[in-house]
This record gives structure tokens, sequence and C-alpha cells, in this order.
């Protein structure tokens, strides 16, 4: 029969779709990995860029990703919390609260480069912060801004207005109800966004391009006016501004392979996360 | 004809029909009544097939539709619900026109032609009492019809691809009086051309439109037999309890 | 007790304000945004068309002249060699520049602190009917044989339609926004066109097909792609990718529109399967059920009812793709070889709006004409990428109203 036929093959033809995708994954994976495992030991995660990045290690860009990260969290979580609060807990449902969603969607979806332009020219040339840790930070914390703010918006809306009426009939105030009752019950949730922000901020290339990030630096940065190396910079200028391509393409798949593997970890970290709250929400 | 033998059927580990047997005859209204949950629902819809899509369900015993099991492993399932319609207990139209609506059937099936079609969508129309209110817009969204008339769309619908068995799951539940009168005349009428199985809360309506009335308790069919017998004068206490709201 | 309560209530009072405030973060985000990009994208406009504190010298006789900044570029790169074809005398042109006045004139004649060098550049202009001199404006040649030719302000319809972007070009930079646009446009629909069957597919796989183990493993494979860093894949496609398109198609290099497309499509996927997935999930089991029980197959189920019941979802999910397309700057940067010419095979390189930022950016001094025709790129996108994100809101609404 013609229809059974047509069935069978669309089937087959997104079953293999699927695998497609996994093919991919798993390509970009497994090639990353084999060429970047010859690559990573103790030294090329602990020392210095050495000989025009042919050899060495990336210490510097680690140390400066975890300082943009650091930075950029520092200012985004907290104030992406408080403002997640406000729109669940206080807002209400009138024509502000739309306006200011709508806000939310439009910063998540300007693209990074654009974030750039923003801060270079706010942080760097207007402040006259300089390329520095404080720009960059500033810069990324504003990118991941709305995600802190729709994954805590999610996990604020997922706590049942049953805990808010109880404490209130308990005689607490809202704002003891949120410190006591509603934000620890939403912290694992919240969790989870702040480490896939953690992912985003770690893979952020375009935004620091221009606002904090350096090609090579002789010193570690001492304060937060100094420029620093990042991992995806440092990937960027590895794979395209070499002078000896094999040997800086060995550090190119080193490099990656550390990205992709603090990308792989936060995931894991995340789902772990989230399914201790489904297991514990059974009960 | 419709026969089945000895049936039990499980929601995962859930027992939820419990040995039934029951024949229903060719041209007859049939109603199923019984308290919320005692499974009148799941046994309608063993007839087309429609619980395969729960997932983890598990069915003993025999189905037999004019003498053949259609949980045979040869059964061709689409095959076997062109054959046994169904109509849902809220309206569910497809987001199409009106006319479109009734003409789904034919076209995933490939029945005939435009002509054969359109024929055949006005004859459904007529035959479920709707084609005088929506003649003159049968190109407009089902949506734009009342509760009612979306219902009796649905009616339409399945009539358009000439079922031997139409089952109801509670198909006037959702409606207002008048539109509930109207399905009960339209049943009435329908049971010269096809077998109607309908499940109802409604006991007046059972007793107005049925031949046999069948009275589930959980997952057992208690009693089973003309509907005048089970209505004035039951066999089981559970039953007399039942149609006198006695029940609980 | 009376007293202590107020006092809290004015805490509470004044952190509901912080917090109300915080809550309009975003919004004031969004408006900085624009006003920077802005200020600095309409300064372009403010440029003359040649380059700062430089002027353009030519002969009196020479009259009728108005060139354009592309009439320049063909005199300067010397592809147009008479005056009459621009409307002037007939003479062949000859360009004098600030080094040629120094090899004509000793050191002497020119002066120890360049004090004759003005009537110098004057004596030329006015010796040579067909000259045309680029000078600074501090030694431009002065007198009645000399017309200083005038200079205009750039203009927005040679930004928006100018077919070149020289934006370091000599003696007037060429700002023509065309090839990037078509460069992005054609990188970012071509992802598109490969992104979309693959994910509507595999969003049809995730919410029909699988079984809850299969969609298991699917579903962190998908937020993983979406996961990995822009310059993974751009450094993905730089080693991989595009050495395959160059040795399947026997290109002369591998970066091209098509290897930037690929890598999008792939970026692209995510978004369009998780949004896509979403919607087709969310069809009512009513509807499925009414076209089941009429005998449709699952798949024709799906086609006939289920797609278009979420078709509003599904548009959504393509626009989104294309925002995450058209917006994405290092993996394009890295994978389409950055011609910035106007493509005419998916086989050229090209260059996109984000990747010439990107590019530029770094060496363009600020506040120069090069500087801000970046930002007027920049407002270009930010413009494309908030009609595409209040468009998808606008269909995801619509179908909310219609059911
Ligand atoms: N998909 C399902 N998964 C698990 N259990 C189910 C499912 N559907 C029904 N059940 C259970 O099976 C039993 C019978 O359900 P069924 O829908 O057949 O009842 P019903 O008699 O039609 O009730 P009602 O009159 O309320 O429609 C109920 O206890 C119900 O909880
Ligand atoms: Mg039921």
């Amino acid at each position: 029969m013609n229809k059974k036929i047509n069935q069978k093959i669309a089937f087959l033809l997104f079953k293999l779709f699927g695998l497609v995708v996994i093919g991919i994954l798993i390509g970009i994976l497994g090639f990353i990995s084999f060429n970047g495992l010859k690559v990573i030991n103790w030294e090329f995660l602990t020392s210095n860029p050495k000989e025009g990045m042919t050899s060495g290690g990336i210490f510097p860009a680690i140390l400066g990703t975890f300082y943009l990260i650091v930075g950029s969290l520092f200012i985004a979580f907290p104030l992406g919390v408080m403002s997640a609060i406000y729109t669940i807990e206080y807002a209400g449902n009138g024509w502000l609260i739309k306006v200011i969603r709508m806000m939310t969607n439009n910063l998540a979806s300007i693209p990074s480069i654009v974030f750039g332009l923003f801060g270079m020219s706010l942080f760097v040339n207007k402040l006259k912060f300089g390329d520095s840790i404080l720009a960059g930070s500033l810069t990324l914390g504003i990118l991941v801004l709305p995600i802190i703010i729709r994954t805590t918006e999610e996990a604020l809306k997922a706590i049942p207005d049953s805990y808010r009426t109880g404490s209130y009939a308990l005689g607490a105030s809202k704002l003891q109800t949120i410190r006591k009752v509603i934000l620890p019950s939403a912290t694992p949730n919240i969790i989870t966004g702040l480490i896939l922000s953690i992912g985003r901020v770690s893979g952020e290339t375009a935004p620091i391009l221009f606002t904090v990030a350096a090609y090579f630096l002789p010193q570690l940065p001492s304060s937060i006016f100094d420029q620093v190396m990042a991992l995806p910079y440092h990937l960027y200028v590895l794979a395209t501004s070499g002078t000896d391509i094999v040997a800086t393409r060995r550090m190119a798949y080193g490099t990656a392979l550390v990205l992709i593997f603090i990308v792989l970890l936060l995931n894991l970290l995340a789902a772990l996360i989230r399914r201790k709250i489904e297991k514990k929400s059974k009960y | 004809m419709i026969q089945a033998k000895n049936i039990h059927f499980y929601y995962g580990n859930y027992h939820a029909l419990k040995g039934i047997n029951m024949i229903i005859d060719k041209n007859t209204v049939t109603a199923f009544i019984g308290p919320s949950g005692c499974g009148k629902s799941t046994f309608l819809r063993l007839f087309n097939r429609m619980n395969d899509l729960i997932e983890n369900t598990k069915l003993n015993g025999e189905c037999l539709i004019n003498s053949h099991n259609i949980y045979d492993k040869q059964v061709d399932v689409d095959e076997l619900r062109k054959q046994v319609g169904m109509v849902f207990q809220k309206p569910n139209p497809f987001p199409k026109s009106i006319f479109e609506n009734v003409a789904y059937g034919l076209r995933v099936n490939n029945m005939g032609d435009k002509s054969f079609i359109s024929q055949q969508v006005e004859k459904s129309l007529k035959a479920a009492a709707l084609w005088d209110e929506v003649k003159d817009k049968l190109h407009k969204s089902a949506f734009e019809l009342s509760g009612g008339q979306q219902q009796r769309l649905c009616i339409a619908r399945a009539l358009a691809i000439a079922p031997e068995i139409i089952l109801m799951d509670e198909p006037a539940s959702a409606l207002d009086p008048i539109s509930t009168s109207k399905i009960e005349e339209l049943i009435h009428d329908l049971k010269q051309q096809y077998t109607i199985v309908i499940v109802t809360h409604n006991m007046q309506q059972a007793a107005r439109i049925s031949d046999k009335t069948g009275f589930f308790m959980s997952g057992e069919l208690i009693e089973f037999s003309e509907t005048k017998k089970i209505f004035l004068n039951p066999d089981k206490e559970e039953t007399q309890n039942y149609i006198t709201g006695r029940f609980g | 007790m009376i007293k202590n309560k107020t006092f809290k209530s004015i805490i509470e009072k004044l952190i509901e304000k912080v917090f109300s405030i915080s809550g309009l973060l975003t919004s004031i985000l969004i408006v900085f945004i624009c006003y920077f990009l802005f200020k600095e994208g309409i300064g372009f406009f403010k440029n003359s068309t040649i380059e700062n504190g430089y002027g353009l010298y030519v002969n009196s006789k020479n009259k009728n002249l108005n060139l354009s900044s592309q009439d320049l570029k063909q005199i300067f790169d010397g592809n147009i060699s008479n005056w009459k074809e621009l409307n002037g005398i007939n003479k062949s042109i000859e360009i004098i520049r600030i080094d040629d006045v120094f090899s004509i004139y000793s050191e002497e004649e020119i002066g120890e602190n360049y004090e004759n060098l003005s009537s110098k550049t004057s004596e030329l202009i006015a010796n040579k009917e067909g000259s045309i001199g680029f000078f600074p404006i501090e030694y431009e040649p002065k007198g009645s044989r000399v017309t200083k030719l005038p200079t205009n302000h750039l203009k927005l319809s040679d930004f928006l339609r100018g077919k070149e972007w020289l934006p370091t070009a000599t003696p007037a930079p060429l700002f023509g926004v065309l090839p990037l646009i078509y460069g992005t446009l054609l990188v970012s629909f071509l992802a598109i066109l490969i992104a979309v069957p693959l994910g509507l597919g595999v969003a049809i796989y995730l919410s029909e097909l699988a079984s809850a183990s299969q969609r298991k493993i699917m579903k962190p494979i998908i937020e993983l792609l979406a996961g990995i860093p822009s310059v993974v894949y751009g450094f993905f496609g730089l080693v991989v990718l595009s050495p395959f398109v160059q040795k399947i198609f026997n290109l002369p290099i591998g970066e091209t529109a098509l290897t930037g497309s690929l890598i999008l499509a792939i970026m692209a996927l995510p978004t369009i399967i998780s949004v896509a997935e979403d919607a087709m999930r969310n069809t009512p089991r009513s509807m499925r059920e009414a076209s089941l029980a009429l005998g449709a197959t699952h798949w024709q189920t799906i086609y006939k009812v289920i797609i278009p019941y979420s078709k509003s979802g599904i548009i959504t999910a393509i626009v989104l793709g294309m925002g995450r397309a058209i917006g994405e700057t290092m993996a394009v940067l890295m994978v389409t070889g950055n011609a910035a010419i106007i493509p005419h095979s998916i086989f050229d390189s090209v260059r996109t709006i984000p990747a010439t930022i990107a590019a530029e950016l770094g060496e363009a001094p600020s506040g120069e004409a090069h500087y801000q025709a970046l930002f007027l790129l920049g407002c270009v996108l930010f413009t494309i990428t908030m009609i595409i994100s209040i468009v998808s809101e606008l269909i995801s609404k619509k179908s909310y109203k219609k059911y």
C-alpha cells in the first residue's frame, strides 16, 4: 500500500537525520579529542606559550578565561536574579512586564559581535577602562544577563503558589517569603542557569576581541585594568595567524579540547543537578 | 458484530479491565454507563485499537469484529480504524476548513476523486444534520462553528469514510441541551446504517437512545442486557444502586 | 514594636525599589546599546568622502568636475586616463602626491621646515593643466590657478548602494555595504536551507518517533551541540570542512560561502530542533487521535495535522535559526575566506557583516570614518536581529490567540 510505503520512507529518513546529528557531534568531539589528547599534559595546562606559540602551554589563557568567568558572573548573576525576582514576584501582569519580557528576549537575540562593539564604545573608550578585565567582564556580563534572568524566572515559576500563600498565612512579609521560602527552593534551578552561563562566557570570542583579549602577554594580569589572554581568543589566534602552521596547529587542537572539555563538564554538571531536582520533586 | 472475549487490560501494573465478555449486534446502539474511572473509555477504545497509542499497556483476551481478531499480527490498524470510526468527548476538528475536515478521511485513504469527495462531504454533512447550517461557509475555518456544530462536524467526518461501526465517547458531555438533543436524534437515525457504541454519563440519554446497555464498575462488566431491563428491572444490586443514584 | 515594624517596612520598600530597577535593567541596556551604536554609526555621515586632513586640488582650467568616490578610485587606480571621461578638459590625468613633490624639488627648495612646500604644490598644480593633487591641508596649494575640489559628506545612499567595500583605499575609501549584505544573506540562507530539512526531520523524530530512552540520548547531544563555542566550530571548519569542500568540488581554496553555510547550518540546528520539537509536542493529543481514528497513517497525521497545527512554532524555529546564522561571527570569519566582493556562486569566498566588524575593528582608529562605518554595520546587524526577534515573538503570540 502506497501510504504505508511513504511512511516507511519518511520515518527511515528522519531516523537517518537523527543519526546524522549524532554523527556530527561524535565527529567534532572525536576529531578534536583524538588530536588534542596528544598535546595535553601537565605542562600544557600550567606553562606559558613558548617560541611563538609553537610549544609550551596555555596557562595564561586558562587563567584569563577563569578571571572573565568570575568577573562577568560577579556582575551579571546578582543583577539577573534580582531582575527575575522582580518580574515574577513583584511586577504582576501589566504592560510593563510585557515590555520587560520583550526587551529581555531582544537582548538575548543580539549577536555577540554587537556586544563587542557596545563594550568597546562604552567601557573601553567612553569610560576609559581601556582593554581590561573590567571592560571584558562587563561586556560578557551583559551578554549572559538574559540567560540568567530566564533560567531564574523558570525556577521561580516552578515553585507552587501554595508555598507563597502558606508563608503569608504565617505572617511573613513578601521579602521574608522570598528570602526564606522561595529562593531556597529555587536555588538548584538557579544554579543550573549559572552553570549554563559559565559555559557561554567561557566560549565567547567576539565580545572580548576589542574589550580585553590579548594576543600574547609576557606577564599574568595583576589588576582588573589589565588585559588577559583567553581560551577562545587564543584558539582563534592559533588557528588563523600562526607563523609555523604545523607547530601551532598542535597547540590549537589542545586548546580546542580544553574548551570543549569545559563545556562538556558544565553540561554534565547541569544535567546532574537537574536530575537531582527531578528526583526530589517526585516525593 | 463485535465480540469481546475475556478481555483483561493493563496500564503498566494497573489492572483496568478485568475479564470482560460482550457481544454487540449489527445495527444497534449500545450504551456503556458506570462511575468515572471504571474503564468504559478504555474498553471502547479497544475496538479501534486507540489504546495502542498509549505506551506500556497490555491486553489479554480476544476482540473480534465480524469474526476477525482485530489484534492479530496481520491486521492493518489504519484499515481497521477506517472501518471503526470514532467520535471523541470534546469536539476536535482540525484547524482546517469545514470542507477539509470532512474530506480528510477520504483524502488520507485515497478514496475517490474530486467530485466523489465533494459528493461524499455533502452526504455526510447532511447525514450529520449539519448541511443546512454550513452549506454557505464550507470553506470557513471549522473553529468558527459552535461547540455543538463542531461535534456534529466530527460525526460527519467519521461518517464520510463509511465505517461500519461508530464509537462515541461521551459525545454530548461538552454540549448544551439543545445540541445534545440534536446529537441524540442523529444517533437514532444513524442506527439504520451503522453499529453504534456510545459511552455516556447521562442515564436518561442511555435510556432514550440505546437498545442495550452495559453497566461497568471498577473494570468489570457488572451487567449487560436490554436497556429497558437495566433501567426498570436490573438483576444486580450495584446496577440498581447506580441508576437510582444511591451509588457511593 | 510598631515602630520596629515601620522601620522594617521601609527597608522592604527600599529593597523592592532595587528589585524593580534591576527588573528594568535589560530595557535600559537595550536603550544604551542603541544609543552607543547609533551615535558612532551616524557619526559616519559627518565624515567627508576623502581622508581626514587631506584635500584634492586641480588646475583651475579644469572645470565642471563633480567627482564621486568611485570616480576618485578609478582615477587613482589609473583606470581613467583623461579628464574628458569625467566632463573635464581634454588632458591626460596626472596624479601628484606629497611624496612626488619631494622627489621633484630638492630639500633646500622646500625648506628645512617645509616652509616653501605650500608654494611648491601651488606651482605644480598651476603649471600642469591635467594634474590632480592629493595633499595634506596644511600644505595646500593656493592661488587663482588652483581649485580645491569640494569635499562631500559620506552619503547613506552610497553606503547602502555601494558595490565596493574598500575602507582603507586612498584618497577616497569606499564604504559600499552591498557585498557584505549579499555575503551575509547568501551564507545564512544557504545555511538555513541545509539546516531546516535536517532540523525539522530530527524534531519530528524526537517528538513523534523516538522512544523515551532514545530521546534521553538525543536531547543532551543537541544541548551539547548548542554549547560548543563558535571558535571551536570555526576551527573545525577550518581544519576539516574547508579542505573537504576544496577537494570534493575541486576548488582553488576551501574557504567559501558553502563552507561557512555548512558550519552555520550545524550551529543553527539545535535552535531549530528544540523550538520545532516543542511546538510539535504541544499539538493536542485530541488532534492526533482524531486523525488516526479516521484511518490516517502516523506519517499522514504528522504532515497533515501536526505540522500545520504547529506551523507558527516551526516558523519561529526557522526565524530564530536564521537570526543565529546572521549574527554568528567567529566561525564564519574563520571559514569563509573574507573577500569583500559580491559573490557570484556558493563557491566564492565571501565576507559577512559580523566577520567584517571582527576583522577590521582592531585596525580602525577610534573616531575615524572606518571605525564609524563598522559601528554603522553594527547598527545594520542590530536592526536586522531586532526585527527577527520581534517577528518571531509576534508569530508565536499569534498562535496563542488562534487556539
Ligand atoms: N493513559 C493512562 N495511563 C494510565 N492509567 C490510565 C490511563 N487512562 C486511563 N487510566 C486509568 O484506567 C482507569 C479507567 O480509565 P477510563 O478512562 O477507561 O475510565 P472511564 O470509565 O472512561 O472514566 P470517565 O467516565 O471519567 O471517562 C482509570 O482508573 C484511569 O485512571
Ligand atoms: Mg471516559
